[in-house]
Parts: C-alpha cells; sequence; structure tokens
C-alpha cells in the first residue's frame, strides 16, 4: 500500500516539476508578453497543484492523517492567478499600445489608465487624444 | 534511494532551474510588466519549493510559510500592476 502510494506520489512529484520548469522555461523564451503570460499559468495551475497533492497523499499514507492546508493553498493560487494574469495582461496593453490603438469601452466608459488620474502615473506618458476624464 | 526521494530530488531541481530562468528574467527583461509577470512566477513556484521541503522533511510546519508566501505573492503583483496603470496603488 505504501508502496503504491509512493509510486503515485513519485508521478505527481515528477510531473509537478516538469510543468513547473516549462512554465519558467516559457517566461524566458517566449516571443512576445501576450504569449509569455501562458507559461506561469502552467506553472500555477498543474506545477504547484501536482506537487500539493503529491504532499497530500504523502501526509496521508505515510503519517496517517489528512491534512488540508494544501487543499487550502491550492484553493488561494487557483483563484489568485487568474486575477494576477488579468492585472499584468491590463498594464502591459497599457504600456504598448496607444489611446486610439484600442477600441472604445462601451456605454461612455474611459480605459482606467487614460481616465481621471491618469497623469499621476510615473511610467505611463498620457498621449495627446486623451480625454480629460469623466 | 527510494523511488520517493529520486522524485523529490529531481522536482527540487526542476523549480530550482525554473527559478533560476525566472531570476533571469526579472535582471534582462524587455518591459516591466515582464519582470512582475518574473516576480510572480518566482512566488509560485516558492511555494511548490516549500512544500517539496516540508515533505523531504515529514512535517506540515512549513504550511504557515508557504500560504505566506502565497498571500504576499498576490498582494505584491497586483500593488505592482495597479501601481504601472495609475500610479497610485490605494487611490
Amino acid at each position: 500500500m505504501t508502496l503504491l502510494a509512493d509510486i503515485l506520489i513519485a508521478a505527481l512529484l515528477v510531473a509537478g516539476g516538469v510543468f513547473g520548469l516549462v512554465g519558467s522555461w516559457g517566461v524566458v523564451r517566449l516571443p512576445d508578453m501576450m504569449t509569455r503570460l501562458h507559461g506561469p499559468t502552467k506553472a500555477a495551475t498543474l506545477g504547484v497543484g501536482s506537487v500539493l497533492l503529491a504532499s497530500m497523499i504523502f501526509f496521508w499514507a505515510h503519517h496517517g492523517h489528512f491534512s488540508w492546508h494544501e487543499l487550502l493553498i491550492a484553493l488561494f493560487v487557483f483563484l489568485t492567478s487568474p486575477i494576477t494574469g488579468l492585472f499584468i495582461a491590463k498594464a502591459h496593453m497599457h504600456l504598448s499600445w496607444t489611446h486610439g490603438e484600442l477600441p472604445q469601452p462601451p456605454s461612455g466608459a474611459e480605459w482606467a489608465t487614460w481616465g481621471q488620474g491618469a497623469e499621476t502615473s510615473p511610467i505611463v506618458t498620457v498621449p495627446e487624444d486623451a480625454p480629460e476624464g469623466e | 534511494m527510494s523511488i520517493l526521494a529520486a522524485a523529490l530530488w529531481f522536482a527540487f531541481g526542476c523549480f530550482a532551474l525554473a527559478q533560476l530562468l525566472c531570476l533571469y528574467r526579472v535582471v534582462r527583461a524587455p518591459g516591466f510588466s515582464d519582470r512582475v509577470l518574473a516576480l510572480d512566477t518566482m512566488t509560485i513556484n516558492m511555494i511548490a519549493l516549500i512544500t517539496l521541503f516540508g515533505i523531504q522533511r515529514g512535517t506540515s510546519f512549513y504550511f504557515e510559510a508557504t500560504m505566506l508566501f502565497a498571500m504576499v505573492g498576490f498582494v505584491s503583483t497586483v500593488a505592482f500592476a495597479k501601481f504601472i496603470l495609475r500610479g497610485n496603488i490605494i487611490e
């Protein structure tokens, strides 16, 4: 029984390690920013997920108690990684395109960077055609 | 060496190499958002490394450290992205 669990844990650890490495390799190797965002999502879901699952099975098989901690961490990582991905994509979008190249948001709203308070950003230069704010 | 120990060392090596690749991307990056993305990936890899260390030691003592890394990593990434977007974190 313990050997079977060990084989399962080893397989999960190897899969997790490979996915983690592939994710970070993607961050270095992929050609542009929007494709580079793909790499860490694999590391965050499959890589860390496999390692946490392996940890759960390890404590269940070797120590006889079920460990809920890993489930909590997995839930937190799975919830937060899409949000960070969205934020990074949005920051990149506002750094690399000008106001005129982006489609206008519906119902008269304005993009966050070019709305009110955009002039306080030290990195983004406010384009000429930016509106004064709502 | 048992199969579990071998797999643990393999995973350690993979995540350590991943951490080094991300560090390279933090130091040499074409843009700001690349650095933020690489730092976010580093916290993700660190969560995996601490969990692996917990398996090797056979203790769930390192759970708090993992949880702290997950939370601080998320908050710092969002704060950094917000800073790039607006030049302000809390408006």
